[in-house]
């Protein structure tokens, strides 16, 4: 009997004036209970609009269907066809705007709660003690992966499945990329980010970290030794305004002020990893990485924080539910307002950041409204603390090693709709070829790029 | 994971470690410097390749213990391992052409100091190295860089050992005395490679200098150690360490080396604690 609800089953969380106090995870996922009655709501149609919307295609009705029966593993099977890390996946992916925008449900009420229910799944197998992947047969043959992140993982998994030795390249000294220093802990917890990468492991991947392409060793070189490439290192290059002010001391690009939290784990007492008091801070930017920075300066003792973007709310990138969970938590949000300047005390250190009020234009190339300077409008406010996070670039390290790789006028990589570059045996994907993304994006590209160097494997016996 | 396969006191506040590294010693070449990483919980830290031995797949870094992860550094053992390194970084010091110069060391920047001297001496280059220390008590690496220049000139800020005085006094005085150098190289504190580059400004002698600011990943990632040289923004790990002395913001560098000055005393107190506890 299907559940004709026209809601989602909420999801637990922890109180919004408790959560800003502490790292611990923010949804807590669903009861056994909860899950059932939200994966009823499923009608199991023929058309399967959710599975086309996903950038990797799961089998989103098989999966519930399991659910539905009972049979959790079966359910994580399904998945596991299609995606290399489902816990992660159904906690950071935007599934409103992929799987449950397409959801028929969604027509009349909510869709069905797609992420919630993968995660469901995800957290059931990863409890489970016993280890289920088996090794596949040796193809003989070896692929590199460089990097770590979601498209390198996805990628490697898919090549370890159809038995070829993969190796994985990473610069930092813990594999998962954005996952491990980006997303925080909050919303991501490390163990479960270090748990699909085992898995993974089990499959027979081996991960090199501390080894930076580039310096270490040219793609070509690895060509050498292997019989393809996969580019995936994404777009970690933090770009910043170029405004007066920006040496001054409590000015910090959002890889760095995230990096030394997450990766470095400078929240907690015993890391060596310092990070100076946070008082009042403004975060400039107004994407998923802006709420991140926000919600951590918060947990480390801010008393104040904004959000400072130059769009108003409408056009903001970041998902409309990070956004609601930072608002809960008391983070304001100064829209239609630019950063001029960053001004500073006599040592050197922030004082305040000085603004322009903005107004809303024509459509820019992005579709999105062009902001226009309101002359006269400086004002300025007072903060400690400021944090950019506008965007990155990808990390011009291979590009500027491998002069033979195409790449754009934005330092992206050129490939082909099967993710091939413009290098014989090298394809690349994620956001070193998009620029900054998503990371269900990436791990579709890693696994288009997966399929197609399987199948030139298959052909260069 | 590296093994420590050596390890030297070179004094009373300076270890020498020498890892095993096959793959970074392969490559390393003289300017790049490491990241170590030194326990769960560890700091990634910049350390320059004092050396490298490509046959036996081996680099050493010397460190001073200034603060809680040095001796975090200085307190492992020969045969231990070393949590994490990853190499080599930073783009080479480009060394090539050069018929004489003077290599100018500043305490510890000696170390990095030595490797240019070493590889320019090889080339076939005529190397003045000028090194400078506080004291005699401190003085490293003296044999090593005399082998690796045409003539060493060893200095203390006391007159305990060699010539009285600092660096700068020395280097004026070998110019002044008509050697003509194509290039200088200073490594050092910043107060140190800041007089050196004033000192060559109105001769016209390119100065090359090894920048340190505070860094995180070292691959580009964050822009902790962002600095400005010629009036743009540069990060130190990637564009750098090395850049045109005459160009880079020196104060702009000692104030943002300062900016986690409180945590690390903090820090250190409660290491020295610690290591004295053991």
């Amino acid at each position: 009997m299907p559940n004709l609800s026209t809601e989602k089953q909420p999801m637990p969380m922890q109180p919004a004036v408790v959560r800003r106090g502490n790292f611990e995870e923010v949804e807590l996922g669903y009861t056994a209970e909860q899950a059932a009655e939200e994966a009823a709501r499923c009608l199991n149609c023929k058309a399967k609009p959710c599975v086309a919307g996903c950038p990797v295609g799961v089998e989103i009705p098989r999966f519930i269907e399991k659910l539905s029966e009972g049979d959790l593993k079966g359910a994580y099977d399904v998945i596991a066809e299609s995606s290399s890390l489902p816990a992660v996946c159904g906690r950071v992916c935007p599934q409103e705007s992929q799987c449950e925008m397409q959801c028929v449900r969604g027509k009349k009420g909510e869709p069905v709660a797609i992420g919630r229910l993968e995660r469901y799944v995800a957290d059931w197998h990863n409890a489970q003690t016993e280890t289920t992947a088996a090794k596949p047969a040796a193809s003989g043959k070896k692929v590199a992966v460089i990097g770590a992140g979601p498209a390198g993982l996805a990628c490697a998994g898919d090549l370890a499945r159809a038995g070829h030795a993969v190796t994985i390249y990473e610069s930092l000294h813990l594999a998962g990329g954005v996952l491990s220093y980006g997303i925080p802990e909050f919303r991501l917890p490390k163990r479960i980010v270090a748990k699909e990468v085992s898995e993974l492991e089990q499959l027979g991947v081996e991960i090199h970290t501390n080894s930076v392409i580039g310096k270490l060793r040219s793609v070509e070189e690895l060509l050498d030794t292997f019989d393809a490439v996969f580019i995936s290192t994404g777009a970690g290059l933090p770009n910043f305004m170029g405004i007066p002010g920006e040496m001054l001391l409590g000015v910090y690009s959002a890889n760095e002020f995230l990096t030394r939290i997450n990766l470095m784990k400078a929240y907690l007492p015993d890391a060596a990893t310092p990070l100076n008091p946070v008082h009042k801070v403004a975060v400039v930017g107004g994407g998923n990485v802006a709420m991140d920075a926000a919600r951590c300066a918060l947990r480390m003792g801010a008393e104040e924080v904004s959000i400072v973007y130059r769009r108003s709310m409408e056009e903001m990138p970041a998902r409309k539910e990070e956004v609601h969970h930072a608002e809960e938590e008391g983070i304001r949000f100064a829209t239609l307002i630019n950063p001029t300047e960053i001004l500073g005390d006599e040592e050197g250190r922030v004082r305040g950041l000085r603004c322009i009020r903005m107004t809303l234009g024509e459509p820019d190339a992005s579709g999105r409204r062009r902001p226009i300077e309101q002359p006269g409008s400086e004002f300025d406010l007072e903060v400690d603390t400021v944090i950019m996070a506008i965007g990155t670039s990808p990390n011009p390290l291979i590009k500027n090693t491998t002069p033979s790789l195409e790449v754009n006028r934005r330092g992206c990589f050129v490939v082909d709709e099967q993710m091939h570059t413009s290098k014989d045996a090298v394809w690349a994907g994620g956001d070193a070829v998009t620029g900054a993304a998503t990371v269900i994006s990436a791990m579709g590209a890693g696994k288009t790029a997966a399929a197609a160097i399987n199948e030139y494997l298959a052909n260069n016996n | 994971m590296n093994l420590i396969k050596q390890k030297r006191e070179l004094n009373a506040v300076t270890t020498m470690l020498t890892l095993e590294a096959p793959e970074v010693a392969a490559k390393a070449l003289p300017g790049q410097f490491v990241i170590v990483r030194s326990g769960e919980l560890g700091e990634r830290i910049p350390l320059t390749i004092a050396d490298y031995d490509r046959v036996a797949g081996t680099i050493s870094i010397i460190f001073q213990k200034v603060g809680a992860s040095t001796m975090a550094l200085g307190a492992l053992q020969e045969g231990e391992m070393l949590t994490d390194l990853a190499g080599p970084l930073g783009t080479p010091t480009e060394l090539e052409g050069y018929r004489k110069v003077a290599v100018v060391g500043g305490g510890v920047g000696c170390a990095i100091a030595y490797p240019q001297a070493k590889f320019l001496h090889a080339e076939g280059a005529d190397v003045t190295l000028i090194a400078g220390f506080r004291t005699k008590e401190i003085v490293i690496l003296e044999d090593e860089m005399r082998r690796a220049s045409t003539t060493l000139r060893l200095a203390t800020d006391d007159g305990s050992y060699g010539e009285h005085g600092f660096v700068t006094n020395i280097l004026k005085d070998c110019i002044d005395s008509g050697s003509a150098f194509d290039a200088v190289i200073a490594i050092g504190p910043v107060p140190m490679m800041r007089a050196v580059a004033e000192l060559t400004r109105p001769y016209g002698i390119k100065t090359i200098v090894s920048l340190n600011p505070i860094m995180i990943d070292g691959t580009g990632m964050c822009g902790g150690c962002r600095v400005t040289v010629g009036g743009q923004v540069k990060f130190a790990c990637v564009d750098g360490p090395d850049f045109d002395g005459h160009e880079v913001d020196f104060a702009e560098l000692a104030h943002r080396n300062a900016n986690f000055k409180a945590r690390e005393g903090h820090a250190r107190d409660a290491a020295c604690r610690l290591l004295n506890q053991q």
